[in-house]
């Protein structure tokens, strides 16, 4: 048992090579994750490891990287595609919501799609233009898609195994703000977790904090000052965006009777206001307060300098915690 | 020559009227074969007009005709192997009911159930079913020929479209990646001269489609889509090549779309009668059938008792359409996910509470 502490990027790299040896019907490919190991390293050995075949660089084209996937995958391999970018993604998009995702419904289970497409998303690293969407809502919208986002070493480990086990297609978005922060011990044991399932961070009774991908981090930062205050907060990491686990939400609002939504994404149409009206469906008359949502505002991701008021900050989140907290 | 291309090839045996231009090659002096292409070929004609008419009278509904494009299909259908991969567009039926797809299975399709696409026939089980967003199967052929040659298998993705998907990304990128790795797949661009309203001189610039292969460093050819012993011809050759490693080919044959894009369409509105009649004058099962009759083994007897057949036939798929019921309403939810989530459980009962308020069980309608 190794104590060697791991980033959620290595937990990636970790993952990808256990499923590589456990199933010679993975193969990983796209732009740049064969002899250069990816841009950010996720697939750094597998090259070495596992050989061309099964490791492949692609020609530079997303359509192209989505629709051979659907093939590969309809004669029993499962792709594990990598988009450089979360921004590069849209021209995939087409083979997703017509191909991967209706596959097996469209020819009642006899072909189907089973593939993971990781891409690295949200902003936080100064990075150039059309590098820092956190577009997860367009994908949550799409039937048969599931969509996963980790928020820590350990889950990406455990939720990219399940991903790539799963007979259907997963987006898995990897927040780049966290793939070198917060490393933690993780055995390589293969354990695979929910892929739709909440993970409950923090218990809490005063009110319920949900957040995922990135904003988890400052969501737990801005639950520990809370705890400081007296105020007891329980932290939700969503993790699959798609299907939702609205029960661990409502029975979670249900006991706090308050409730904060914090995401990167834009406000308008995000999964946010999607958590917020199921729980007005399920749990209104529990509520003490209106629910909350801490987001960025409805522009395009600004250009790095400005960049850190895009995303939500420990302040943001502990202002509408008081706004829910002081609710008559 | 080609006179579009003095560089690419272009392949054609039978004049419009049957007559013989060049040398038949070695394989179509076997007229029992050139028999049975013709019988396939009188089938898809028979069963295009049977579904036209069942669109008509409102038993299915929009249906893309596929006459004038039945030398095509065909070939592709006579000549692939078992467990090779047709990822198809939406005007093959001849080359799908040959692999094995039941043609109740087509009207089932068009006839709006799913249970269209499923291909009970274990024989068709791994081909792809039609696809209508232009081009996109283009990349799955690509998809499974990148499986087959990574496992080395000696097996050929073959995937059709039309004139106008040539233009799209999804084609480019399809043969591009192709001609990068070397991959066994067969591109059949079946140029009918007609996107919808659009025709094939501003659909492209380059004179022919096929030169496109060229820039992704592989080969194409063109061939009289109308004249099946062309089309089967350049077809063996062009499967053996992509069968032994050799990489993909590019066969753009020439074709004319005969009917309307689908039943919902009304070409009288963008192209002349006379150019019209005009395509008449080519078209591939008379061509054939002059010819067969030139050697003394087709005739006006036989003719009349195929038709009878094919005829007979179509009218099996049809009842065994008319026959097949409804699928149970809870199908809608069963193959969205190989399990359906658990999260998304209440959808389900609602759903099914909608259909009991207007009244609808498993046997709607």
């Amino acid at each position: 048992m190794s104590n060697e502490k791991i980033s959620l990027l290595e937990a990636v790299n970790l993952a990808l090579h256990r499923a590589m040896t456990e199933d010679d019907n993975v193969v990983v490919l796209g732009e740049d994750v064969g002899v250069n190991g990816g841009v950010f390293r996720a697939t750094a050995g597998l090259r070495e490891a596992f050989g061309f075949k099964r490791v492949i660089d692609t020609p530079l084209a997303e359509t192209m990287i989505a629709g051979l996937a659907v093939g590969m995958a309809a004669q029993g391999l499962k792709p594990v595609m990598e988009i450089q970018f979360m921004g590069f993604i849209y021209p995939a998009l087409d083979q997703l919501v017509s191909h991967a995702s209706r596959m097996r419904n469209r020819t009642r289970g006899r072909l189907s799609c089973p593939m993971v497409l990781r891409t690295p998303m949200g902003a936080g690293i100064r990075a150039p233009e059309h590098h820092s969407e956190s577009t997860e809502a367009l994908f949550a919208q799409i039937p048969g898609l599931r969509v996963v986002i980790p928020s820590s070493p350990a889950r990406a480990y455990g939720l990219l195994l399940a991903a790539i086990d799963d007979p259907d297609p997963v987006i898995f978005l990897e927040p780049t703000r966290l793939y070198r922060m917060n490393p933690q011990v993780l055995q390589d044991d293969g354990k695979r977790l929910p892929l739709d399932s909440c993970f409950t961070l923090r218990e809490g009774s005063d009110l319920t904090l949900i957040s995922w991908g990135a904003s988890v981090h400052e969501t737990l930062q801005a639950a520990a000052q809370l705890q400081e205050r007296g105020v007891s907060a329980e932290v939700i990491d969503v993790a699959c965006v798609k299907p939702l686990d609205l029960d661990t939400l409502e029975a979670s609002v249900r006991k706090t009777g308050r409730c904060v939504i914090v995401h990167e994404a834009p406000k308008s149409c995000a999964v946010g206001a999607e958590i917020a009206a199921s729980l007005y469906e399920r749990v209104l008359l529990d509520l003490q307060a209106p629910i909350q949502r801490v987001t960025a505002p409805d522009i395009p991701p600004p250009l790095y300098r400005l960049e850190q008021l895009y995303m939500p900050g420990v302040e943001d989140i502990l202002a509408a915690c008081e706004t829910v907290l002081d609710y008559a | 020559m080609n006179p579009l291309n003095p560089d690419l090839p272009f392949t054609r045996y039978l004049a419009a009227d049957g007559r013989l231009l060049a040398d038949l090659p070695a394989w179509a002096d076997d007229f029992d074969l050139l028999c049975r292409l013709y019988r396939q070929m009188v089938l898809a004609r028979v069963f295009d007009q049977k579904a036209v008419a069942l669109q008509r009278t409102g038993r299915i509904g929009t249906y893309a005709p596929t006459v004038g494009q039945e030398a095509i299909s065909v070939a592709i259908g006579a000549l692939m192997r078992a467990d090779d991969v047709l990822v198809p567009y939406y005007r093959d039926t001849a080359a799908q009911v040959m692999r094995g797809v039941k043609m109740e299975e087509i009207l089932l399709y068009w006839g709006g159930d799913e249970r269209g696409s499923a291909f009970a026939d274990p024989a068709a089980a791994q081909d792809f079913p039609l696809c209508v967003p232009i081009a996109t199967q283009a990349l799955h052929a690509c998809g499974v020929a990148t499986a087959m040659k990574i496992r080395g298998e000696h097996r050929v993705a073959v995937t059709t479209c039309g004139d106008g998907a040539t233009s799209k990304g999804d084609f480019l990128e399809a043969l591009n990646v192709a001609g990068a790795w070397q991959l066994p797949v067969v591109f059949v661009v079946n140029n009918n001269q007609w996107a919808i309203s659009v025709p094939r001189r501003i659909q492209c610039g380059a004179p022919t489609l096929a030169q496109k292969a060229t820039g992704a460093g592989f080969h194409g050819e063109q061939v009289d889509g109308n004249d099946i012993i062309a089309v089967y011809d350049r077809m063996q050759i062009a499967l053996e090549r992509a069968r032994h490693g050799k990489g993909p080919v590019l066969l753009e044959c020439l074709s004319y779309r005969l009917g309307d894009h689908t039943t919902a369409d009304d070409a009288t509105r963008y192209r002349s009668a006379e150019e019209l009649k005009q395509a008449w004058q080519e078209e591939p099962i008379k061509r054939l059938q002059t010819f067969l009759a030139a050697q003394g083994v087709w005739d006006e007897g036989r003719e009349q008792v195929l038709i009878g057949e094919c005829q007979a036939q179509v009218q099996q798929a049809v009842e065994a359409f008319e026959a097949a019921g409804n699928q149970p309403l809870e199908s809608v939810f069963d193959y969205v996910y190989a399990q359906w989530p658990a999260a998304l459980a209440e959808q389900r009962e609602q759903f099914l509470e909608r259909a009991a308020r207007r009244g609808e069980g498993s046997d709607h309608e």
